[in-house]
């Protein structure tokens, strides 16, 4: 199960009260959440209405140099409305990332700059990435990308997109 | 059968580097996690060590020390410490070979290795929580953590 439930501090994605509640623990560094990364983009554009989407941080930081400061860049970009504009430049830049390229995606989102930076560094920031970590591995997250639907740990994710939509689908 | 709750947890010297050894009870005081694998290397081994070394912040909040355990030698422990960046001892169950393992009720004798074994040892070395893992499967840490807190309650 979820713990703790979403709450008011989670990143969401789509209208308020759907019925499908989709939760992912992921590492902006994971390849396997860069491969899922188009797949749920095509399940939100197609269950929009029905669908919120919440997406917690799992940073597997000694694996993945990269991953803790792309979570915390992406927390800041959300103290400026655009948490999902800069998840979404990450993973599409997955390759590609480096210390500096986080800089270069808060210009394109044209980001307040100085407040990027007071954010991305800030303690608060951090916190919220701790919280995510510590829920995940409270709700026996093992790995990353690892789904809850409507609290519910999803088993059978394959990597394929029917099988994520297929799971959504049982409990819409 | 693992160990289970209430026994002693039998003390041991085992190899953490090529040129140190770790004392069970000199960590006496602190709670215990004792992480037994199959093997270094192995995938998900890797990924279930690579999991709890992300934790050990929140396992030291709860007063408690990781410390993982497979039948490698001190030499491949060393390398894959150093290729995965852990910050937690691996010690060796080499000689004789799975031992301690063995002692633990942890061990595969078909396979040569340790089994994918969690336990938990209180502040004066009581085993407090044991459990087996199926071996392709990497256990998460849930059940550490409701373990620990569990304990804390209680006390």
């Amino acid at each position: 199960m979820l713990r703790p439930p979403i709450d008011d501090k989670d990143q969401k994605f789509g209208e308020k009260n759907t019925s499908v509640v989709l939760v992912e623990f992921g590492d902006y560094q994971c390849p396997h959440c860069g491969h899922a990364y188009p797949l749920l983009k095509r399940l939100m554009n197609e269950l929009f209405t029905d669908m919120t989407f919440v997406f917690r941080n799992f940073p597997l930081a000694e694996a993945h140099p990269f991953a803790t400061i792309a979570a915390l860049a992406a927390e800041a970009a959300g103290n400026q409305g655009k948490f999902w504009e800069m998840h979404d430049l990450i993973f599409e830049n997955q390759r590609r990332l480096s210390n500096d390229i986080f800089l270069d995606f808060s210009t394109v989102l044209q980001l307040d700059e100085n407040k990027f930076m007071a954010d991305w560094k800030s303690e608060a920031t951090l916190a919220k990435v701790e919280r995510d970590f510590e829920s995940g591995v409270r709700s026996g997250v093992n790995g990353t990308p690892t789904f809850f639907i409507n609290g519910a740990r999803l088993s059978t994710y394959d990597g394929s997109y029917e099988s994520l939509k297929d799971a959504v689908q049982r409990v819409k | 059968m693992l160990l289970q709750k209430g026994t002693i947890a039998p003390d041991f010297e085992l190899y953490a580097t090529p040129d140190q050894k770790l004392r069970l009870s000199e960590l006496k005081g602190k709670r215990v996690i004792l992480a037994f694998y199959p093997a270094d290397w192995s995938p998900v081994c890797g990924d279930q060590m690579a999991l709890y070394n992300e934790m050990l912040k929140i396992f030291r909040k709860l007063n408690a020390e990781l410390v993982g355990i497979s039948v490698d030698s001190k030499w491949c422990h060393m390398a894959f410490t150093q290729d995965r960046k852990f910050h937690f001892p691996l010690l060796a169950d080499f000689e004789p070979k799975g031992k301690i393992s063995i002692d633990y009720g942890a061990y595969n004798s078909t396979e040569g290795h340790s089994q994918r074994a969690l336990f938990i040892i209180d502040e004066e070395g009581i085993v407090q929580w044991s459990y087996l893992s199926p071996e392709g499967m990497n256990p998460g840490a849930d059940g550490i953590i409701d373990a620990l807190e569990e304990m804390s309650e209680q006390k």
